[in-house]
């Protein structure tokens, strides 16, 4: 289950956070004093001495230090930082980080420091938070270094190496090592297994290494980086198309999710409803009213807001649907082209109204906690929010998969639509189940709706865009046929977005419209096509 | 010989309504040009325009009857040949502006040179001249419908199949001419319009003349489809429309019944929209968009399908509506339109033309009745 692991990298960084904690506080401010008094040799010893406790609030320091901002104030003989302000300097305290005022280089004493002294300070530093106990801030650091691969950096590598723990951190630790290894002068063979530990990293910074080596060495070490290289460019690749995968999967949800009503809709009762999509931006409109209810009266509960919004959304839209099967639908059975007709008109009716209620411009409708962020799955970088989406979808999918297998309601709505008269004859009460089924397809629409709240504009014009994908995504998939639209739909997502990067978005579902309507030119019944009688 | 035989082919009914558009096409210019603007009868120059706009969209309504309302294909991306045309005479329109664009660019125009373009493309050569575009206005349009009716009835597609392909044409046309890179002005479009034919666009002559053009265009639309339609052709046609399969077993070909009367339709529709484009002064991608080609749908719809009257009538009708609506109250536009989609496929099936000759029929009935 690839999506558990950043928990556990969670739990791991939380670990460790906890027994760093529990570590022996060290005496600081006696350490600080060192620095700051004694000939350089003794300072050396100082700044050994700090970068050996390990105290985060020392890097700072330290870093100060080199930098020739470290100051002794004469009045309080008190350790200060001091940075550039004007004609004075800004002064914070070097141990607590406190601000301390301002002051002028007269009222101050510059610690001097010499090259050697920076050079050891800036081994130091390096170590210092390659030993801190936070296990990010070790990490930061390792691949800082990694990717700043300079040779000097080798000596607090192997130090940190020899001691860290966090088996994820230290592999980080030893492809920085290797970086720096192939900046040194290391000798051919230690470079060579450095390439290979930088090649199993392939990611982009690995291959920028990798590319710097091959330009800059000659020999057996040109060729092993220029076919480690070679391999992380594939690597990528191949990372960069599961990506696009992922998306075109994440696409075709979306697709699927408005598709699938439709599918029931003109699928099985052959109707065509161009209202489809205002039942969708319905969907929507009802998880913007109920987020704006819990925020006015039970703000705890926002997180609840979509689980909440889920079957108002149904009731609403499927609702709606019943009324619009039972108003209008019903006189229009077998007349198709006046089916599409009317409800294209009650789709302007419906858009007008919502915007005349909620005005014509989008409205807001917030993440809950548990949809926001992303995670990594090696280079694959996955949004929660995308991927409730495609757990929400293919969960919506097998319901009515289930519906229409395993219920009577289903029973009825599969006899009614294979054969009308015989299914009344068997006392099937088919006016009902076409109000029932058409209210079915209009509920998915409102749940699609809430689900596209998460990603869309909420608009009046919401359901527009939807209608004709959603079509091309039934037809394609092959009319009456559930699974088809499943197909469909992740086939045209996958395909629209590997067009994309090289067609451009636009051009790319250009392209997609025409292969469709080639398509159904080939095969007029979409991919899986009903066969026999039921057909006509 | 040809016109006689034309016009004794047609009914009676038709006739009169062709001379009522040429009237109208004749008579309301003559007012605007020769009265003096303080007369009462005097018609100002934007009326002059919203009737030329009228009766452009009443030819776009007559293509859509003739696939439509003959032949069963409802077409709902029929306002894509419209714009098809548009875009060839806004083309034109946009090379005779010379070097008094913005930039000046005697060869270029203006959005070329906002973007960038060091030379003219390639299907901009020629259409600095009229004898190049005028054929053009019909053979872009009727060479488009001529591959999707091809491909589409050969392999079958009917029904409803036939009405998402032709709007999913639409939909695509539309993105593609959004882009900049199409080299047809983006999502701007084309306008600030100069010349046609020499003759100012702004001027009242100009518009009284196109005003004319137009109401000519729609008389020999008219004329033309109803020769088709009252010709043995034309039976054939509203059998395919009503058993096609059994056409087929009879023998003939369907496909190129259809083909030839969609591209005849879309070749219609171009010439509309090549008339549109100077009188409204401007050409932009939002003209494919889906919601346009339904709602010259729904113009023949309450006219009147199946009769060639009716699509003219119904095209008056819904845009006068919409005209005076959305400037009196525009909240209310869009429920009156859905609202008309919904009432005329419900209680209206043949439109105004039917309520009407129902009306009739039942008066008539009503008579026979009364001395017996």
């Amino acid at each position: 289950m690839p999506f558990l692991r950043p928990f556990a990298g969670l739990l791991s960084a939380l670990a460790s956070v906890l027994i760093a904690g529990m570590a022996l506080a060290v005496d600081l401010p006696a350490l600080v004093a060192n620095l700051t008094t004694g000939s350089f040799g003794d300072r050396e010893t100082a700044v050994g001495a700090l970068a050996a406790s390990g105290d985060a609030r020392a890097a700072p320091i330290l870093d100060a230090l080199a930098a020739g901002q470290l100051y002794v104030r004469k009045s309080d003989n008190t350790v200060v930082i001091g940075k550039p302000d004007g004609n004075q300097l800004a002064l914070t305290e070097a141990i607590s980080g406190k601000p301390a005022g301002s002051g002028s280089e007269a009222e101050l004493d510059r610690v001097r420091v010499n090259n050697r002294l920076r050079g050891v300070i800036e081994a130091a530093v390096g170590s210092l938070t390659l030993m801190s106990p936070d296990a990010r801030v070790r990490r930061e650091a390792a691949d800082a270094l990694f990717k700043r691969r300079d040779a000097s950096s080798l000596a607090a590598l192997d130090q940190a190496l020899a001691v860290e723990k966090d088996p994820r951190i230290k592999r980080i630790m030893s492809e920085a090592r290797a970086a720096s290894v192939l900046a040194s002068d290391a000798p051919a063979a230690q470079k060579v297994e450095a390439i290979a530990l930088v090649r199993e990293r392939g990611d982009r910074d690995a291959l920028g290494v990798l590319q710097a080596t091959a330009s800059s060495s000659d020999g057996e070490v040109k060729v092993a980086a220029t076919a480690g290289a070679e391999a992380v460019r594939q690597t990528l690749a191949a990372w960069e198309a599961a990506q696009n995968v992922w998306y075109g999967i994440s696409l075709g949800s979306v697709l699927l999710l408005a598709a699938i009503g439709l599918a029931i809709t003109f699928g099985t009762m052959g109707v065509i409803n161009m209202a489809h999509g205002e039942m969708v931006m319905l969907g929507a409109y009802t998880t913007f009213v109920v987020q704006e209810v819990i925020r006015t009266s039970a703000p705890h509960l926002f997180d609840a807001s979509l689980v909440i919004a889920l079957p108002l959304a149904f009731l609403v839209s499927g609702g709606i649907g019943i009324l619009i099967e039972r108003g209008i639908i019903r006189f229009l059975y077998g007349r198709p082209l006046d089916t599409l007709l009317a409800t294209w008109g009650l789709s302007l009716v419906l858009q007008q109204a919502v915007r005349s209620i909620f005005g014509p411009s989008n409205r807001e409708v917030g993440a809950p906690s548990w949809m926001s962020g992303a995670f990594q799955v090696g280079q694959l970088n996955i949004t929660y929010g995308r991927l409730w989406i495609v757990v929400f979808a293919l969960v919506v999918f097998f319901a009515l998969i289930l519906l229409l297998r395993r219920t009577p309601l289903g029973l009825y709505m599969r006899a009614v639509t294979q054969n009308r008269p015989m299914a009344a004859a068997m006392g099937i009460r088919t006016p009902r189940v076409d109000a029932l089924t058409f209210g079915l397809g209009s509920g998915i629409a409102g749940l699609a709706g809430v689900a596209l709240s998460q990603i869309d504009n909420v608009s009046p014009n919401l359901g527009q865009g939807y209608i004709i994908d959603s079509f091309m995504v039934v037809v394609f998939g092959g009319v009456g046929n559930l699974f088809g639209t499943l197909v469909g739909a992740t086939a045209l997502g996958i395909v629209n977005k590997f067009l994309e990067p090289y067609a451009g978005a636009v051009l790319g579902k250009i392209l997609v419209l025409v292969f469709i309507i080639l398509f159904i030119q080939r095969r007029p019944r979409g991919l899986f096509a009903l066969k026999g009688r039921a057909v006509e | 010989m040809i016109t006689r035989f034309l016009w004794q082919g047609m009914g009676r009914n038709l006739r009169l309504f062709v001379l009522l558009v040429l009237a109208v096409g004749i008579i309301l210019p003559l007012l605007n040009q020769l009265l003096p603007s303080n007369s009462p009868f005097y018609v100002p120059a934007w009326a002059l325009q919203l009737i030329g706009k009228y009766l452009c969209f009443a030819s776009l309504a007559l293509a859509v009857d003739l696939v439509w309302g003959y032949c069963g294909i409802l077409t709902l991306g029929h306002a894509a040949f419209f714009a098809l045309g548009g875009y060839c005479m806004g083309m034109y329109l946009m090379r005779q502006i010379g070097s008094r664009g913005v930039y000046g660019n005697p060869v270029l125009p203006d959005f070329m040179v906002f973007l960038n373009y060091k030379e003219l493309p390639w299907f901009w050569h020629g259409f600095d001249h009229f004898w190049f575009a005028a054929p053009m206005i019909v053979i872009v349009p009727s060479l488009l419908a001529l591959a999707l009716g091809w491909f589409a009835f050969r392999s079958r597609v009917t029904g409803v199949y036939l009405s998402i392909i032709t709007q999913a044409m639409t939909f695509a046309l539309l993105l593609a001419f959004f882009r900049n890179d199409m080299g047809l002005g983006g999502n701007n479009g084309m306008t600030d319009f100069k010349d046609i034919l020499g003759f100012s666009v702004q001027a009242d002559g100009t518009r009284a003349v196109l005003c004319f053009a137009s109401a000519l265009a729609l008389a020999i639309f008219l004329v033309i489809a109803g020769a088709v339609v009252g010709s043995r052709f034309g039976k054939a046609l509203t059998a395919v429309r009503d058993a096609e399969s059994r056409m087929r077993f009879l023998g003939y070909r369907v496909e190129g019944y259809k083909l030839f009367v969609f591209v005849l339709s879309a070749a219609m529709a171009g010439v509309a929209g090549a008339l549109y484009v100077p009188q409204v002064g401007i050409i932009n991608p939002s003209e494919f968009s889906p919601g346009n080609s339904i709602e010259a749908v729904l113009w023949v719809a309450v006219g009147g399908r199946g009769t060639l009257i009716g699509p003219v009538i119904g095209a008056f009708i819904v845009n006068f509506g919409k005209t005076w609506l959305t400037g009196a109250l525009p909240e209310v536009w869009l429920f009156v339109l859905g609202a008309m989609f919904i009432a005329v496929t419900l209680l209206l099936p043949k439109g105004v033309v039917g309520l009407w000759t129902q009306i009739r029929t039942r008066g008539a009935t009503h008579k026979a009745r009364a001395p017996a």
